[in-house]
């Protein structure tokens, strides 16, 4: 290795790097987190200052919990998502199961209609006319059915191309001792799919919790879930300028994913890099 | 041979290796009934078809009818929604905004996701503690992310502050009220707020790299700079199917950040058909909305089915 490469290497990558760091990523947060501890005075023009006038963390924060309804809103976004994440992984594998394994034009053809709403945007005003007809608009059913949906076609992709790495042996097996699929599906193939769920989880997780698009259509002003009150809350607070009650509100949604990144960021990387590229 | 030649593009189309052979032989030897029975499909289908193409068929018929909320009856009124939606110049213009962004987008994420990936490649620990820290914006929501830049590129924001202590004097540029630049700025936001999944997998491209061929190239002589056009790039072609693919078929589909930030506008320079669709629901226009939102189911499948095909055959010949 040449000299100048072990120079770059020891000290202006480190300087690069944290470089970038301080200044893509630092000022922006920062400039999140001293807001939301602002007076409304001292946050009317966000800035990266410290607060001329105190902390106010206490006072912001609960304004906004009780205005923005962040407890009712955090349990209508796990009420959507956790039976959504549910439906997605039983029935996407079972499906992909199907896919991966057996072969034929039927399979084929069922195969790119199951996946072609990976590309296609899902067509979001009649969703709603169906969901009347239906007696599911603005119920969270409804919502969940929705999400089941419009990410069934990216669960079936995934789990498809895992299962086809996967050589049969082991079902084929268990078939001749006599074991029904159900019972193979269940005991044999499920658990040999944990990486690819866990890939699917994450995507599907972020997709869900943090999309306000569709939420809008099916249960916008009906139920709460926190992306929904932050427009509501942010709407209201541009007009007044109140970025100290935006801000705080950001981080207030923005906590329960982070932990759960911070907790499980090793296998979240490696899951979602694993699943992508082959 | 015939089998074998589905069997093999089937499993290049999903990006996964192919069978191995042995479970070919064994089906073919024992003659049994598969052992994936067809009501394993039902479930998934019946939500499919239900929540997913049912609407996508009724957005065919729909965008064909005077449908709103100020009238009890739909009656069908052939090209009418098109009609107006071209003569006011509507269609056209948010049209061609939606694919300067998704093209914009799919640009700057994929240059800042490479750079980053090549920057932080190599297995120290702050280069692992710069990787999950950009990864930070991705799991955050859109809406907040485009608030935040909202407050950041205000008149009298942190961005112009900074560039006024650079330049020596104060800057007041309104970043997001620039009718020709803030569709560009918008895009950089959207690239900023995913760059860290399109490092992640560029990092994931580079580790598949054989590393023998790399110290081959540098003994033959290659610089840094040869090796990485010749033997890298040309081997990060799935990492970059997945980025591009991804990137444009997102933002073709985006709206929280748009909205977050301009809401459209200034002078709708920014308005994206989701926003235009969104727009046109809330006031009761439903037929319009339904128009374009077959637009862009139409726009979407015209520019993905070719992207990704190339990307694929980009891929194959390497």
């Amino acid at each position: 290795m040449s000299g100048a490469s072990r120079g770059w290497r020891r000290l202006v990558h480190p300087v690069v790097v944290v470089g970038l760091l301080l200044f893509a990523l630092g000022v922006p947060l920062w400039l999140v987190v001293v807001t939301s501890g602002k007076s409304r005075g001292d946050a009317l023009s966000p800035s990266l200052a410290l607060p001329r006038h105190g902390w106010h963390f206490g006072a912001n924060y609960s304004k906004v919990f009780t205005d923005g309804r962040v407890w009712s809103a955090f349990v209508g976004s796990v009420s959507i998502v956790v039976p959504s994440v549910v439906l997605l992984l039983l029935f996407g594998a079972m499906a992909a199961w199907v896919f991966a394994r057996r072969r034929g034009f039927a399979v084929s053809m069922l195969y790119a209609v199951a996946i072609s709403g990976i590309v296609l945007p899902p067509a979001v005003i009649t969703l709603v006319l169906l969901l009347r007809q239906l007696g599911l608009a603005g119920t969270l059913t409804g919502m969940v059915l929705v999400y089941t949906g419009i990410y069934m076609s990216t669960a079936i992709f995934f789990i498809t191309g895992f299962i086809r790495t996967i050589p049969p042996q082991l079902e084929e097996a268990a078939r001749v001792d006599g074991a029904g699929p159900v019972r193979i599906f269940f005991t044999i193939v499920v658990p040999l799919l944990r990486p690819v769920l866990a890939t699917a989880t994450i995507l599907i997780c972020l997709y869900i919790w943090n999309d306000v698009f569709y939420a809008f259509f099916v249960i916008g002003g009906r139920k709460d879930t926190l992306p929904l009150n932050l427009f509501q809350v942010a709407s209201a607070g541009l007009y007044l300028n109140n970025w100290h009650l935006i801000f705080a509100y950001v981080v207030l949604m923005s906590v329960p994913l982070l932990v759960a990144f911070a907790v499980a960021q090793r296998r979240i990387i490696s899951g979602i890099t694993g699943g992508a590229v082959k | 041979m015939t089998l074998t030649a589905s069997t093999d593009a089937a499993a290049l189309a999903s990006g996964a290796p192919p069978t191995p052979p042995g479970r070919r032989a064994a089906a073919r030897g024992r003659r049994v009934r598969p052992g994936q029975p067809w009501w394993f499909l039902l479930p998934a289908l019946a939500v499919l078809t239900t929540f997913f193409l049912v609407p996508t068929i009724y957005n065919l018929v729909y965008a064909f009818t005077d449908w709103s909320s100020f009238k009890t009856a739909i009656n069908p009124v052939g090209f009418d929604n098109f009609h107006s939606l071209l003569s006011s110049g509507v269609l056209l213009a948010d049209l061609r905004t939606t694919v300067i962004y998704a093209l914009l987008v799919a640009l700057f994420q994929n240059v800042f996701g490479l750079l980053l990936a090549l920057l932080l490649e190599a297995d120290t620990s702050l280069n692992r503690f710069a990787r999950v820290m950009f990864f930070v914006p991705v799991i955050m929501s859109a809406l907040a992310v485009g608030y935040v830049f909202q407050a950041l590129l205000k008149p009298t924001g942190v961005v112009n502050s900074i560039l006024g202590a650079l330049a020596g004097h104060p800057v007041r540029y309104a970043w997001l009220a620039d009718t020709r630049w803030t569709l560009l700025y918008v895009a950089l936001i959207h690239a900023w707020k995913w760059m860290g999944l399109a490092m992640l997998i560029y990092l994931a491209g580079l580790k598949t790299i054989d590393q023998d061929a790399l110290e081959a190239a540098r003994i033959d002589g290659a610089t840094t700079w040869q090796t990485f056009w010749q033997i890298r790039f040309p081997l990060l072609a799935p990492a970059m199917t997945f980025n591009v693919a991804t990137a444009l078929l997102g933002s073709m589909n985006s709206f929280d950040i748009v909205q977050a930030t301009t809401g459209g506008g200034p002078a709708q320079t920014t308005e994206i058909l989701n926003i235009f669709i969104y727009r046109t629901f809330g006031q009761g226009l439903f037929a319009q909305a339904t128009t374009m939102s077959l637009v862009l189911l139409v726009v979407i499948a015209v520019m993905a089915f070719p992207t990704i095909w190339l990307l694929r055959r980009r891929e194959q010949v390497l």
